[in-house]
Parts: structure tokens; C-alpha cells; sequence
């Protein structure tokens, strides 16, 4: 839903400042959305002043400093701290991306602003609420559906069949594209989203996949697929690199494809 | 609390309508047809503005032109008509304010539609009679 005020309940307030500790040489002021649903307060920005030479170069280094030395309350999630399993997706400076991949130094001025996945429910802090975005995901169904009963070995793909998974087969489904579409913000229910969609195009040109056609039909619906207006957020923000726009125009190729 | 529906049933809602792709095509269709007929357009308006009345009819007149000039009116609503769909689609998500403004689009673009064409007609036809 288009809303151009958020409501009373949701107005981000200004919350407690924690400063830097005696001897700090180097600092950097973070300012972090604060919630907790438990509560009956606003969600606020708390703003904590970093020594960033006591701490790694990453947005989740500095992140973890503060949980670990300054407010352990923070809430937020992580994994792999390196770029491979999605957990720490969040907006950083105005941008989705990952916070173990995204250098402090990156972010100009004194101030990093951190918020969580923009239009997503809030679960505490930084966590947003994941369910429909995987739901949506599992709703393509990805995995290899056949007909052909199984080979003795594996199924068979040439070295070129192979390669069309490139740059599909990566995505590690944090949602930063998916988040950062304005589409899916007004259309979330219905819009599948980027990151489904690049999964469901990996599925359809897998030359194994037997289930083409069917999977075309899951897609063709004005709001499935077709909210896509090539804005073309995902593609900038994916911090793997990936293309999901134009994952998802050669889905409507396909499409085309079937009817001309 | 909120309901017991699986997300994977929020998530699949009410199936594929199995149809856009027409949608998809058409509107890139009618961008490729008005590129030449919106260039014509100009063209002719700009010369027209140094015509009189009657040399305005009778341009009109013509078969080309007042064909043209159909085309030109006919593609253009259509294109906008499925352009503001869209919008509205996109941006208002109430059922009454969704439904009446859908309407109010097909209807203003057929109505303006129906009265330019019958104004083309009328005049190629009765060469600006009343």
C-alpha cells in the first residue's frame, strides 16, 4: 500500500546516544533503528559512537563491537561474515546490502546510518520478518521437476547448458533486491519479487528441467511477473553482482516466445 | 492474532490469472506504432497552424490523412488507457477507490476515443459540413 507518511505507531523517534570510550582515536557515529515489539515505545534511532580502529573494517565488524562493548541489546542477524549465507542483509548509508561485505569506510561522512530491509515487517532491531519472501521463493518450486524417469548416472547437460546457470545459480537469497523494489513494496502480496524470479528463470533455462511450460504458466499473471517495471533496483544493489532484471525480461521473452 | 494460512498459501494467493503476456505485448506494439504516427502527428499539426479552414478540411479530406489521424487518436488512448492501468493497479489498493478509478480510465479513453474518431470521420466525410 502507498503510504507517504508512515503511521503514528511507526514515526522513528530520536533514541539514546552512546559514546565513544575514553581514548577512542578514531571515530565513527553509527545510527541504528531501534524496535522492540515487546514494548509499546516507537521505534527510535540510537546512536553509538565507534572506535573504529578497536574494530574490523566491515559494517558487521562494527555492528558486532557495539553488541559486544557497547549495548548488548542490539539485535541483529549474522552467519558466515563473509558474503555467502545472506543473514546480515540490511540497509546501510541509504542501500541494501550485506553488512560482512560492506566496509565502514565505504559509507561517506561521520554518520552511518543502519536500517532493516525497507518494507519488511520488524521482528527486533535490524531482524526483519523473512516468512512470505521465502514463501514466495518455495513457490516457484525450485527444484529439478522431470518426466523421463531417472538415469542410472546423473541427468547429462553440456558444458554450454551449464553455463547459462551463471550468474543465477549465486544468488544466496538475501533479499536485498527484492527489498529495494519499489514494486514489491506497494505489491509484496502479489509480486513475486526479484529473487523469486531469478530463481524461477534458473529453472527455466536449466536444459534438465522438464517443466518448462508449467512453470511459464505459474508465471503469467499481471501481478506474478508482470509488476516488474524494470526499475532496475535489484540489479544495482544485489551485493553478488547478479542481474534479476534481466533475469526476469528473458521470463517474458519466454513468454513471448511461447505465442509468437 | 493473524490468521492460520500457511505463507506458502499467502505466498501462491489465487493462482496465475495465465494471461499478461497479450498485455506485455501490446503496449510495446502500440509504443512501436506511435513512434511514426506521433512524428506524422507533429508534422502535420505544424502544418496545419499555417492553413485556413477551408484548406484544413480538405487536408482532412484525404484518405491518408484523415486514416492517419484515426490511427493516431485510436493507438494513443489505447496505449494510455493500459499505461494508466497499470498505475492504478500499482498504487491504490483499495477495492471501491481501485474499481472506480479502473472504470473512469476505460471509460474517459473510450469516450475520447469514440469522439475522435467520429469527429474524423464526420469531417473526411462530409468535408466540413454542419
Amino acid at each position: 500500500m502507498v503510504e507517504l507518511a508512515l503511521p503514528k505507531n511507526s514515526r522513528v523517534q530520536k533514541g539514546q546516544h552512546h559514546p565513544a570510550p575514553a581514548g577512542a582515536k578514531k571515530v565513527k557515529t553509527f545510527k541504528v533503528y531501534r524496535y522492540d515489539p515487546e514494548g509499546t515505545e516507537n521505534p527510535r534511532w540510537d546512536t553509538y559512537d565507534v572506535d573504529v580502529e578497536a574494530c574490523g573494517p566491515m559494517v558487521l565488524d562494527a555492528l558486532i563491537y557495539i553488541k559486544n562493548t557497547m549495548d548488548p541489546t542490539l539485535a541483529f542477524r549474522r552467519s558466515c561474515r563473509e558474503g555467502v549465507c545472506g543473514s546480515c542483509a540490511m540497509n546501510i548509508g541509504g542501500r541494501n546490502t550485506l553488512a560482512c561485505t560492506h566496509g565502514w569506510e565505504e559509507v561517506p561522512g561521520q554518520t552511518c546510518t543502519i536500517s532493516p530491509l525497507p518494507h519488511m515487517p520488524v521482528i527486533k532491531d535490524l531482524v526483519p520478518d523473512m516468512t512470505l519472501f521465502y514463501a514466495q521463493y518455495a513457490s516457484i518450486e525450485p527444484w529439478l521437476h522431470t518426466k523421463t524417469p531417472e538415469p542410472q548416472g546423473e541427468w547429462l547437460q553440456t558444458p554450454a547448458d551449464r553455463e547459462k546457470l551463471d550468474g543465477l545459480y549465486e544468488c544466496i537469497l538475501c533479499a536485498c533486491c527484492s527489498t529495494s523494489c519499489p514494486s514489491y513494496w506497494w505489491n509484496g502480496d502479489k509480486y513475486l519479487g526479484p529473487a523469486a524470479l531469478l530463481h524461477a528463470y534458473r529453472w527455466l533455462i536449466d536444459s534438465r528441467d522438464e517443466a518448462t511450460g508449467e512453470r511459464l504458466d505459474d508465471l503469467e499473471d499481471p501481478f506474478k511477473l508482470y509488476r516488474c517495471h524494470t526499475i532496475m533496483n535489484c540489479a544495482q544493489v544485489c551485493p553478488k553482482g547478479l542481474n534479476p532484471a534481466k533475469a526476469i525480461a528473458e521470463v517474458k521473452k519466454m513468454l513471448v516466445d511461447r505465442v509468437v | 492474532m493473524t490468521d492460520f494460512r500457511t505463507p506458502r498459501s499467502r505466498a501462491q494467493g489465487l493462482g496465475a490469472a495465465g494471461h499478461g503476456v497479450s498485455h506485455w505485448i501490446s503496449e510495446r506494439v502500440s509504443s512501436v506504432a506511435l513512434i511514426p504516427l506521433v512524428l506524422w502527428g507533429v508534422f502535420a499539426v505544424l502544418r496545419l497552424a499555417r492553413s485556413d479552414y477551408d484548406m484544413a478540411v480538405a487536408w482532412l479530406a484525404s484518405p491518408v490523412n484523415a486514416v492517419l489521424l484515426a490511427l493516431l487518436a485510436v493507438v494513443s488512448l489505447m496505449h494510455m488507457h493500459s499505461g494508466m492501468r497499470v498505475v492504478v493497479e500499482d498504487y491504490i489498493h483499495r477495492r471501491i477507490t481501485k474499481t472506480g478509478l479502473l472504470l473512469l480510465n476505460l471509460f474517459v479513453c473510450a469516450l475520447f476515443g469514440a469522439l475522435a474518431l467520429f469527429s474524423i470521420l464526420k469531417v473526411a466525410l462530409s468535408g466540413g459540413a454542419y
